[in-house]
């Protein structure tokens, strides 16, 4: 379960607040969407619950089944549930991504105290998760994310999400970028991968995603704040009638 | 810019307090008149003084005192690098052949010999060589430690290749005496057609002077991986010359980790039309006493050969890096194809990067690019190693063997790559930041 509360966020660089005072809970099991227009803060929620440099906390918690993710290192917080599918994956030159992934999920085994995988049965699982994805070969041999579409990309991620199997994933506009097709092989991505004991978190501007990955709840998001909270009609609402009305009806 | 009086003075002083300490083997036989030739060019260069432009990001005085300064052994028990590669192994401790460790020197499509052996005869193929490519390489740009090896040099291996050669030959250098001060003069010739892949391997001595001079004829073909010994406070001074014929390919590598302070200077001149030459390096330095410079001078004199350089070095704690890279192509070298990186990635603000690349071209129809750059781990992409569960220092490995992969890539022989791939992580482990 992913708890925050009163969460507020300013930038490092500059004396800029974007976060004031998020209050959300994600239980297991459940998939929340937040939506929001642009520059309302849904993205930094979901790199400062990562813990990207460049954000200062000043103000509230986040909580991951009872641990306090804002005191971990990014590295912890991964290894503790918390997966981050970005909006723009980092391309690594040099760096295979089969190479990647394994020495992710041997970390994330390590740290937890768990035996590492073996390459033999590391190979096995991967190919067949690959598969679903629509992932080859190559594509598991080839640097991290170089010169992948977009669409290669979020499937990466996805696939990546498929291997750690996170308690909590937040899905930061996985739908960005992505045409039809790509976005429905992602989205079955995403609900083979829904459970009991995992909870997602979806940031979109569209509804679109949504219609794929079916909420339990939507939260619409503006100035740093979750402003509304609803069922998976609110996304519908937005999609007919813009931000424009919700915003007014809170204001 | 003339060298102001009192310097050219202690050049000359220095270089003759040098020579005065040096002795020339017995036996020298036919050698003698190149050595000769040899000590009168080292006379007239004199040894490198720090004035010296070609010397100016490198301190030149422990190469050129005439006592190597103390460098302790360094001891280890990671197993020998290619433990389980067929290869013909040639040893040298501290620069003297050690014919117990070594093969037994006979292989089907070369033949090999020692210096110190051949010399004695009454005629050698070798003569034509010795010092041959060494003198042609000190124009336009003054190699005087190359000169003062050919001039002293004790032994080394003389190899006359006539086929293709099934395995490689690996010259390995053993350091046991923290005093030494070796001087090796190896000699590869091939004939048309012929290949052959040479490694060296180890620190050598306290204080190490190699010089490879190789003759690579139409069609021939000639491999060089080498890695240089990781004892912290070996120094090292070695040249490699090369001439290229028609249609042949010259590829050398070299790994450096650790040593107190390295020159690596590759001459190579282009002959005949279509030659392909490459020469990388991977380097790796931590602390303030390394010092590794890379210095290469490449001449395009005939139509449509290639040339390519990839230099990558990592450095932390302090560590110094250098590369100086030069293409030379003169104005009948028409359809050059000319490249050049040299690439540092500092993993702190102490450690220093000087690059000095140049292009000189004559000829108007040539392509030729040259890039150098100098940068920190890319944050971006180990915030998101580590945010998916790598802990920061491994994910730092994973993008500083990345960084280097790139010189290791140009090594053909993937076996061989692999070998130095793990060195590289063995290295790693134990320098952390």
């Amino acid at each position: 379960m992913l708890e925050i509360k009163n969460l507020h966020v300013e930038l490092e660089e500059e004396d800029k607040r974007i976060l004031n005072g998020v209050d959300l809970t994600v239980e297991d099991g459940k998939v929340h969407a937040i939506m929001g227009p642009n520059g309302s803060g849904k993205s930094t929620l979901s790199y400062v619950l990562s813990g990207k440099d460049g954000y200062e906390v000043t103000e509230g918690q986040a909580m991951l089944d009872g641990a306090d993710l804002l005191a971990m290192d990014v590295e912890e917080r991964a290894a503790a549930g918390l997966f981050l599918a970005f909006q723009y994956p980092v391309e690594i030159p040099g760096v295979g991504n089969m190479t990647f992934l394994r020495t992710a999920v041997n970390a994330q085994r390590k740290a937890r105290g768990e035996e590492e995988m073996s390459a033999g049965e590391f190979l096995k699982v991967i190919r067949a998760k690959a598969k679903d994805l629509k992932i080859d070969a190559d594509m598991l041999k080839r640097p991290v994310n170089v010169g992948f579409s977009g669409g290669e990309k979020k499937r990466n991620e996805i696939l990546q999400m498929a291997m750690l199997e996170p308690k909590m994933c937040i899905l930061d506009e996985t739908d960005s970028g992505l045409d039809v097709d790509a976005m429905k092989l992602v989205a079955d991505g995403v609900n083979a991968l829904r459970e009991e004991g995992r909870g997602f978190l979806v940031i979109t501007h569209y509804q679109r995603l949504l219609n794929h990955i079916k909420p339990d709840v939507v939260h619409i998001m503006a100035e740093g704040r979750i402003v509304k909270t609803g069922g998976p009609e609110l996304a519908l609402e937005v999609e007919n009638n813009g931000y424009a009305g919700i915003l007014a009806e809170v204001a | 810019m003339a060298m102001p009086k009192q310097i050219v003075q202690v050049k000359q002083d220095t270089t003759e307090a040098r020579l005065a300490g040096m002795t020339r083997p017995d036996g020298a036989g036919w050698s003698n008149e190149a050595r000769d030739a040899a000590i009168a060019r080292v006379r007239d260069m004199g040894l490198p003084h720090g004035r010296d432009e070609y010397w100016r990001f490198t301190k030149p005085a422990d190469l050129v005192a005439s006592d190597a300064p103390k460098a302790a052994v360094f001891e280890t028990d990671e197993a020998p690098l290619w433990d389980d590669r067929d290869r013909l192994k040639v040893v040298f401790v501290d620069g003297v052949f050690d014919a117990e460790a070594s093969d037994d020197l006979s292989l089907e499509g070369l033949s090999i010999e020692r210096l110190s052996q051949v010399t004695g005869a009454d005629i050698h193929w070798a003569k034509e060589l010795y010092g041959t490519l060494e003198a042609r390489g000190q124009d336009p740009v003054d190699r005087p430690l190359a000169a003062l090896n050919t001039a002293y040099a004790t032994d080394g291996v003389v190899i006359h290749v006539t086929g293709r050669v099934s395995k490689p030959v690996n010259l390995i250098y053993h350091h046991k005496s923290e005093a030494s001060d070796a001087f090796l003069h190896h000699l590869v010739k091939l004939e048309e057609g012929a290949e052959m892949t040479l490694l060296e391997t180890g620190p050598g001595a306290a204080r190490l002077n190699t010089v490879l001079e190789v003759e690579v004829p139409d069609t021939a073909r000639f491999h060089h991986v080498r890695v240089q010994g990781r004892d912290h406070e070996r120094r090292a001074a070695t040249a490699i010359f090369t001439r290229l014929g028609k249609e042949s390919t010259f590829k050398s590598f070299t790994l450096t980790m650790n040593g107190r302070l390295t020159r690596n200077e590759c001459v190579i001149e282009l002959t005949g039309d279509d030659a392909v030459a490459h020469v990388a390096g991977a380097c790796v330095g931590d602390g303030t006493a390394f010092h590794h410079d890379d210095t290469v001078f490449i001449t395009h004199d005939a139509v449509n050969c290639e040339s390519r350089q990839v230099f990558k070095k990592v450095l932390r704690n302090g560590a110094t890096g250098v590369f100086q890279g030069k293409i030379l192509v003169k104005a009948d070298a028409q359809k050059t194809d000319g490249y050049q990186i040299s690439q540092s990635l500092l993993l702190d603000e102490d450690s220093q990067f000087l690059a000095k690349p140049e292009l000189e071209i004559y000829a108007d129809d040539v392509i030729c690019s040259h890039g150098s750059t100098t940068g920190a781990i890319d944050e971006e992409a180990l915030y998101y190693l580590r945010s998916r569960g790598v802990p920061t220092d491994e994910a730092t490995d994973l993008l500083v063997l990345a960084f280097l992969g790139e010189a290791l890539d140009e090594i053909e022989d993937e076996a061989l790559a692999e070998g130095i791939h793990e060195r590289l992580v063995g290295w790693l482990s134990r320098h952390k930041s």
